[in-house]
């Protein structure tokens, strides 16, 4: 299933240096063409169809359209993403389409503070991890 | 150097005190858990080939954590990955991942993770006593389609910002010049800007993954991307520590999972949340059916849940003598669901259904849309994948590490700090790990952790450490360049540049290297087959493979990426296919078949199979460690 862009969409993330699509693809796939500021996937056939590029894309201009070694055409599924949840619309080769909406997170972006609260930095030398201070572990 | 163009790469030296290779589950939870023991005066770095917040396996999201105890203790946990493993697993290692894991998923949840529980304590956090919902006897469901996001910003907010560099391809580590088995540093390529890193480090930690596309996939054209692992995971991991000399363990068990054919969907939630069965292609059930044929791997056999080797086992008995297709049987199971059910609740189900896909497999979603099919009206073909190797799923090769020393295991398992490989100063920790599988995206997470402190205490006990690289940096600049340079000498010898004899495209080499996988080292074309004779030509032709990468191209910064993982790829295979070679046994029925030894064999197998390159030498050897359990094992009520 390798991503495609829509050739209308895609305005190049207005010309940085680096897109939300390149910066994102975990497999280095996404690649903006500079002399048409349009970008592409360079290497359909190793593509995950993770949809992270998809996802992250602030023209909506990219999507994922299924492998044609194995999947008959005409079929799609395609998300909107905001920071708390996903809005999947699944397009059948027969027409049907079905919604789904799943929640992906209970706190804000950003809002992480790893350390607070947390107990300090204890004994180096027991088992224990920070957070596990005046836990007894098992053994065996 | 000067200005740095295509070909001429900027060097730029990098001193820290821990260098965390990777950026996945692993990674982030040592950032986590080293930051807080090092305060300030211990500086970590932490280096991803892709960006931190969607790389590694959970880049798409994950619909369960896989491993929380809850209520089970880790004694039982060291059962369940030992009888999955068929007998072979360091008990230690999985025990100490277990005493820690569930704190660890309590993070994940004050971080933001949405995780289900009973409609009894919803609302309640895990810590507080919230019951999770549970899809089996080790996993919880979640929403977690932003799971890594939420991670990596722990992790990025423990380093700063400042520590983490992205885009940064780690070809391999350096030892240090003065003292020997010591490691000192490792050098990677940026993949936007023409610049080399060189680090130099007091203790790392190698945690970039397992391994995918070492073999031929089934599929046939575009949809080569679609393998169930992460098709970015190219076995640096194994790679980059076998090649410092650091000790490799059952690099010969690999996992083959059954998933929905094609797209390579999870059939967990299915089996276990929806109770489907599958089913051969005329109806039967065939683990029943074919019970007495897995008596042949007693006791395992007996095991309180089949093995998922055995499992597959009897699938390929099925697809061997001609009763395929395998199925799904999704229309029985969400009919008998629906017995007991309200519509609502059934619309509620099948949306469950979907988001097992969505949220970890898209392109299932994919290939049902495209097929139209639909869960409730046509059951779907499963089938065995190609061969993936990994050390924190359902599979266990990796590298040979130290355990912690509170246990009471045997005096060779704990020779040094916690998680550490072979190698001084180098530690590892979720796929790297050997021997004790079944960790998961939370049990790696955790691994990550004890690695993490074990670190900052280890650069604590060798202060004033002074990395001195052993090898020339110019050199080795150069040897990473090469491809760079074989495309600049010779692409306009010929008209066509992708069809020169002077160079071979890092694709063909990785289509060589997976054709003679495949049919020479058990891949899907033989039924994961092989024997004495096929392994010893499956060698003899990537000895010449790896000869010839000396002669790859690279005509941009990916491809030069895509160059090296390549190579990665064939140092894993080679791992691979000498511990197959060596293993005189079948002990992995359904994963690899050794035709000329098709039986288990406890008396003399009943062992860790261990390599090592010598670094003076090249040369690798295979050698015998032997197994103890530390926790007692029982099957069908007996003890083994
Ligand atoms: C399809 C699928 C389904 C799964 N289902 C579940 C599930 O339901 N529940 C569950 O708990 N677990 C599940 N897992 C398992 C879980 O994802 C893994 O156990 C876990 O991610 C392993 O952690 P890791 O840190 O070892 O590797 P990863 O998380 O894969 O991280 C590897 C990291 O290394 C980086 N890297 C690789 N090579 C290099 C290099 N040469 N230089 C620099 N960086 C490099 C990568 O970019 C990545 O950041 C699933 C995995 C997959 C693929
Ligand atoms: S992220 Fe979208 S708009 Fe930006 S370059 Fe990529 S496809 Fe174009
Ligand atoms: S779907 Fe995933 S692998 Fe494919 S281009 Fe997008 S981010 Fe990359």
């Amino acid at each position: 299933m390798p991503t495609f862009v829509h050739t209308d969409k895609c305005d190049g993330c207005k010309g940085g240096s680096v897109t939300a699509c390149m910066y994102i693809c975990p497999n280095d796939l996404m690649k903006l063409d500079t002399t048409r500021m349009k970008a592409y996937n360079q290497e359909p056939d190793q593509c995950w169809e993770c949809q992270c590029c998809v996802k992250a894309c602030p023209q909506q201009a990219i999507e994922v359209r299924a492998y044609q070694d194995f999947v008959p055409m005409g079929g799609a599924v395609i998300p909107m993403r905001t920071d708390s949840a996903i809005m999947w619309t699944i397009k059948f080769r027969d027409g049907e389409v079905k919604r789904f909406k799943f929640p992906v997170r209970t706190t804000p972006v950003g809002s992480i503070d790893p350390y607070a609260g947390k107990p300090e930095a204890g004994d180096l030398k027991s088992p224990l991890l920070f957070t596990e201070a005046g836990k007894t572990l098992p053994t065996i | 150097m000067s200005e740095a163009s295509f070909g001429n790469p900027e060097i730029v030296e990098v001193k820290t005190d821990i260098l965390i290779i990777g950026g996945g589950m692993a990674a982030c939870g040592a950032a986590f858990e080293a930051k807080r023991w090092a305060g300030d005066n211990v500086k970590i770095t932490l280096v991803d080939k892709a960006a931190l917040d969607r790389s590694g396996a959970v880049a798409m999201g994950l619909s369960a954590i896989n491993t929380y105890l809850g209520e089970q203790k880790p004694e039982d946990y060291c059962r369940m990955v030992s009888a999955d493993l068929m007998g072979i697993t360091r008990d230690d290692l999985v025990f100490d991942v277990g005493r820690h894991v569930d704190d660890t998923v309590h993070l994940f949840e004050e971080w933001g993770l949405p995780i289900w529980k009973t409609k009894e304590t919803e609302g309640v956090p895990l810590k507080d006593g919230g019951k999770p919902v549970r899809s089996g006897k080790w996993q919880i469901m979640i929403n977690g389609e932003g799971y890594k996001t939420i991670v990596a910003e722990a992790a990025k907010k423990s380093l700063g910002i400042e520590n983490i560099i992205e885009r940064c391809f780690i070809v391999k580590l350096l030892l240090d010049q003065n003292e020997p088995n010591r490691i000192a540093g490792a050098v990677g390529l940026s993949v936007r800007e023409h610049k080399l890193y060189v680090f130099k480090a007091n203790a790392i930690l190698l945690v970039a993954g397992g391994a995918v596309n070492v073999f031929r996939p089934r599929s046939t054209g575009e949809g080569n991307g679609r393998t169930w692992y992460p098709v970015w995971n190219a076995g640096s991991t194994y790679a980059m520590a076998a090649e410092v000399g650091a000790e490799l363990t059952m690099m010969e068990n690999r996992f083959v999972p059954a998933r929905f054919k094609d797209g390579y969907g999870p059939v967990g939630a299915w089996f276990l949340l929806f109770k489907s069965k599958a089913t051969n292609g005329f109806g039967e059930d065939y683990v029943v059916k074919n019970a007495d044929m897995l008596a042949d791997f007693a006791p395992y056999d007996k095991a309180a849940v089949v093995p998922t080797c055995l499992r597959n086992h009897a699938m390929l008995k099925e697809m061997k003598e001609g009763r395929g297709p395998i199925l799904m049987q999704t229309p029985a199971a969400m009919a008998k669901l629906a017995e007991t059910m309200t519509p609502k609740e059934i619309k509620h189900l099948e949306a469950e259904a979907w988001e097992d896909f969505l949220d970890m497999c898209i392109g299932q979603a994919g290939v049902w849309a495209g097929m139209n099919i639909r869960p409730e009206q046509t059951p779907s073909e499963l089938m065995p994948t190609e061969p993936y190797l990994l050390g924190s799923h359902s599979g266990c090769c990796g590298i040979w590490v130290s355990g912690p020393e509170d246990l009471n295991s045997p005096a060779d398992w704990k020779w040094g700090y916690n998680r550490m490989t072979t190698v001084t100063g180098l530690f590892t920790a979720g796929d790297g790990v050997g021997a004790s599988g079944h960790k998961f995206s939370s049990g790696s997470h955790t691994e990550g952790r004890i690695a993490g402190k074990e670190m900052v205490r280890f650069v604590q006990n060798h202060p004033g450490y002074n990395p001195a690289l052993k090898g020339d940096i110019n050199a080795i600049a150069e040897e990473i360049y090469l491809p760079v340079r074989n495309y600049i000498e010779h692409k306009d010898k010929t008209t066509a540049e992708d069809v020169n004899p002077y160079y071979i495209l890092p694709r063909s080499l990785q289509q060589r290297l997976q054709k003679l996988m495949d049919e020479y080292v058990a891949g899907v074309s033989t039924y994961y087959q092989t024997n004495a004779k096929l392994l010893e030509q499956g060698l003899h032709l990537l000895t010449m493979l790896k000869e010839d990468s000396k002669k790859m191209r690279a005509k941009d910064l990916h491809e030069l990426m895509r160059a090296w993982e390549n190579y990665h790829r064939i140092v894993t295979a080679e791992a691979h296919l000498r511990h197959i070679q060596f293993r005189e046994e079948t002990r992995y029925p359904g994963f690899f078949y050794r035709a000329d030894f098709p039986n288990l064999d406890e008396a003399n197998w009943k062992c860790f199979v261990n390599s090592k390159i010598d670094t003076e030498t090249g040369v690798w050897t295979c050698f015998k460690r032997p197994h103890v359990d530390l926790v007692e094992k029982h099957y069908g009520g007996q003890k083994h």
